[in-house]
C-alpha cells in the first residue's frame, strides 16, 4: 500500500509532529513498506479466529470503588510548563465559548 | 416547503462512583482545582489503568433498565485527539463493542406512547475542565474531572419535535436518578445532552444534514437550542442554501447557536484497542445478579413508602409495580398542603389511585371498546392515548387530585360526592374539584335547617326502623345515615348529619 507525502503530512499534523520537508519522503517510503507488509498479513486465512485484544492471559481485572489519596497539587503541577492559581495554564483556547 | 424535524440525543451521564474510572482519585464535585489527580489520570508515562468495577456494574444496571442487550465481550479503545483538558492525548472509551446496545425507552409525550430506540450506551472517561473567563491571554485547566466515569447513551434519530426530545431526556434522567447511578444534575454537568438535529422534506426517506448542539446545561436551554436550530435550518433550506454538518454551541445570552470552530482537522480519532486494559467479560450470572440489585432498589423504595405513608402491602405492591404509578403517587403526595398527617393522606391517596382509579379505568376502557386487562392497575389500555396522560398527570394534575382527597379527608365532601367528582375529573379533563362541585351544585349542605328537613322526612317514612333503633337495635343506625345522604343527593355534611340524627332519634 502506497502512502503519499500528503498523507504523511496529515498524520503528522494529527499527531502534532513537526517533521522536516526532507523527512517526509523517507517516512512515506517507510510507512508504505509497513503497510505493504500488513497487506501481506491480510492474506492469512483468519476465518474463525478470535481477534487478539491482548497478549495477557488475564480478563476482568477490577479495582474496588475506593478513594485513594491524590497527589498534592504542587506535585500534580510540578511538570507543567506554565501554571497559575493552582491551574495548568495553557495558550488561550479559542474554540470554546 | 414543509419539513420534518429529526432529532437524536447523545447523553453523557456521570456515574455516581466514589472514585474515578481507572484510578482511585475522588470524583467529588467542587474540590479545589487539581487536588484530585494522580499519575494515572494525569497521563504520566508508565502508569497502568485498572477499571472500577462499580462503574461497570452501574453501566450494566442502566443498560438493563433501558432494555438493552449487555455485551458479553467488552474492550476499551483509545480515541486519539489533542486538547488541553486531555492529558494522555487520548480518551479511553469503547468503540466497536459498547457495553450496552439495542435498547429502548417508551416516552408518553402528549399521551401517545412512543418508543425511542437506544442505539448504544458505552463507558468512557471524562476530560478535565477548561476555564477562560477573566484570564488574559491564557486558558486554565483543572484536571479533577479527568477520568471520571461517564456512560454515553445514544439514541437512534427517533424524535420528531423538541418536546419529544425533552420528554425522553426527562424520562432518562428520572431513570438514572432512580437507579442511583447518576445524580442527574444538569447545571453541574453530571448530565450533559447533545441533540443532533436535521430537517428533511416531509415524506423523504433519507436523513438531512445534521447539526450537533452543545453547551446545553438545562432542559430549558435544550428546548430553546433545538427550536432555534429548526428555525435557522428551515430558513437556510427555504432560501435554497445548503447546510453543513457541524457542531454548534448554544449561546444562552444571545439565545442562538453558533458554529464551534473545529477541534480537529478532521474527525479522525484513530481508534484502536487500548493495550493497557484487559478484556472485560460479562457473564450471564453477573447480569442476573445486577438484575437482582434492581429489585433491591425497588424494595427499598417500597419500604420507604410503607414507613412514610403507612401504606398497606397491597397498595405498595400495586404502586411499585410500575415506576409511573409510583411517581404519580409521589407527585400527588408532594402537593399536599392539607396539614393532615402523612399517613392519613397517603392512605386515602393510595386508595384513590389503586382502587377508585381502577373502577374508573374499567369504565373508560369499556367505553372505548378496549378489552379489560388483568394487570393490577389497568387504567385504560396501553395503546390508548389517555393511558400516558393519567400517569403523567395531564389527565388529572397531581395538585387537583390532592385537593379532592384533602376535601374528603377534612369531611368537606361525603363519600358519594367524592366519587362523583373524581369521575367527573377523569372524564372532563383538567377541571378541578372545586370547579366541578360549584358547577354541579354539589356544595355540601351543613345548615341545620335543611338537614333537619331531610332527617325528619326519613324518620317519618320509616317508623318501623325507628322503633327498632329505639328498642336497642343500634345496627339500624347506618340505614338512617344512608337514607339521609340519599335524600340530600349525597350533599349532606356527614358529621352534621351524625350529630343531628342521633339527637332526633333519641328524642
Amino acid at each position: 500500500m502506497e502512502i503519499t507525502q500528503k498523507e504523511v503530512e496529515h498524520v503528522a499534523k494529527l499527531a502534532r509532529l513537526d517533521i522536516g520537508e526532507d523527512e517526509k519522503g523517507t517516512f512515506a517510503r517507510q510507512l508504505s513498506a509497513v503497510l505493504t507488509y500488513m497487506d501481506q498479513l491480510k492474506e492469512v486465512e483468519t476465518a474463525g479466529v478470535e481477534p487478539t485484544t491482548t497478549v495477557l492471559p488475564a480478563v476482568n481485572v477490577f479495582r474496588d470503588d475506593v478513594v485513594r489519596p491524590s497527589l498534592p497539587r504542587e506535585q500534580a503541577l510540578a511538570n507543567a510548563p506554565e501554571q497559575s492559581e493552582g491551574f495548568f495554564s495553557v495558550p488561550r483556547i479559542l474554540e470554546d465559548r | 416547503m414543509p419539513y420534518e424535524v429529526v432529532i437524536g440525543l447523545e447523553v453523557h451521564a456521570q456515574l455516581l462512583t466514589a472514585s474515578k474510572l481507572f484510578c482511585g482519585c475522588s470524583t467529588a464535585f467542587g474540590a479545589a482545582a487539581n487536588t484530585q489527580t494522580c499519575p494515572v489520570c494525569l497521563g504520566m508515562p508508565g502508569v497502568l489503568p485498572v477499571i472500577n468495577g462499580k462503574a461497570v456494574e452501574f453501566a450494566i444496571r442502566t443498560g438493563l433498565a433501558l432494555n438493552c442487550t449487555v455485551a458479553p465481550m467488552n474492550r476499551f479503545a483509545r480515541k486519539n485527539y489533542f486538547y488541553p483538558d486531555l492529558p494522555k492525548g487520548y480518551q479511553i472509551s469503547q468503540y466497536e463493542l459498547p457495553i450496552c446496545e439495542h435498547g429502548w425507552l417508551e416516552i408518553g409525550h402528549n399521551g401517545t406512547p412512543k418508543r425511542v430506540r437506544i442505539r448504544r450506551a458505552h463507558l468512557e472517561e471524562d476530560a478535565g475542565k477548561n476555564l477562560h473567563q477573566g484570564i488574559a491571554g491564557a486558558s486554565h485547566v483543572d484536571l479533577n474531572r479527568a477520568g471520571t466515569p461517564l456512560l454515553e447513551i445514544v439514541t437512534e434519530p427517533d424524535m420528531r419535535t423538541p418536546d419529544e426530545a425533552i420528554a425522553y431526556l426527562k424520562m432518562l434522567r428520572d431513570i438514572l436518578v432512580y437507579l442511583e447511578v447518576c445524580d442527574g444534575n444538569m447545571e453541574e454537568g453530571s448530565l450533559r445532552c447533545e441533540p443532533n438535529l436535521s430537517l428533511r422534506p416531509v415524506g423523504s426517506p433519507t436523513l438531512g444534514t445534521k447539526v450537533e448542539l452543545k453547551n446545553i446545561n438545562s432542559f430549558k436551554y435544550a428546548k430553546a437550542a433545538m427550536e432555534y436550530e429548526i428555525k435557522r435550518q428551515t430558513k437556510v433550506l427555504d432560501e435554497g442554501g445548503t447546510l453543513v454538518q457541524e457542531t454548534r454551541l448554544w449561546n444562552p445570552e444571545k439565545k442562538e447557536t453558533a458554529p464551534m470552530r473545529s477541534k480537529e482537522e478532521a474527525h479522525d480519532y484513530r481508534y484502536f484497542p487500548d493495550p493497557d486494559l484487559v478484556p472485560l467479560h460479562i457473564s450471564k450470572e453477573w447480569i442476573e445478579q445486577i438484575r437482582g440489585t434492581l429489585r433491591e432498589l425497588l424494595d427499598a423504595r417500597k419500604n420507604r413508602l410503607k414507613e412514610q405513608f403507612g401504606l398497606s402491602d397491597y397498595s405498595v405492591d400495586v404502586l411499585a409495580s410500575d415506576k409511573k404509578f409510583l411517581e404519580y403517587f409521589e407527585k400527588c403526595a408532594a402537593e399536599d398542603k392539607s396539614g393532615l398527617s402523612k399517613i392519613e393522606v397517603g392512605k386515602e391517596l393510595a386508595n384513590c389511585i389503586t382502587i377508585e382509579f381502577r373502577g374508573l379505568a374499567r369504565k373508560m376502557n369499556s367505553r372505548a371498546g378496549f378489552e379489560q386487562s388483568n394487570t393490577p392497575l389497568p387504567l385504560r389500555h396501553p395503546d390508548s392515548s389517555e393511558y400516558g396522560e393519567i400517569w403523567q398527570g395531564t389527565l388529572i394534575p397531581a395538585k387537583n387530585l390532592m385537593e379532592l382527597v384533602a376535601m374528603k379527608l377534612r369531611g368537606e365532601i361525603s363519600g358519594p360526592i367524592y366519587k362523583a367528582v373524581l369521575e367527573e375529573m377523569f372524564f372532563s379533563r383538567g377541571k378541578t374539584a372545586s370547579e366541578i362541585i360549584e358547577a354541579k351544585g354539589l356544595t355540601q349542605v351543613s345548615d341545620e335547617g335543611s338537614l333537619e328537613k331531610f332527617i325528619d322526612e326519613v324518620i317519618a317514612k320509616n317508623p318501623q326502623q325507628v322503633e327498632q333503633y329505639r328498642g336497642g337495635k343500634e345496627a339500624v343506625y347506618g340505614f338512617f345515615v344512608g337514607q339521609v345522604m340519599k335524600a340530600s343527593g349525597g350533599k349532606a355534611n356527614p358529621a352534621k348529619v351524625n350529630e343531628l340524627l342521633k339527637r332526633k332519634l333519641t328524642q
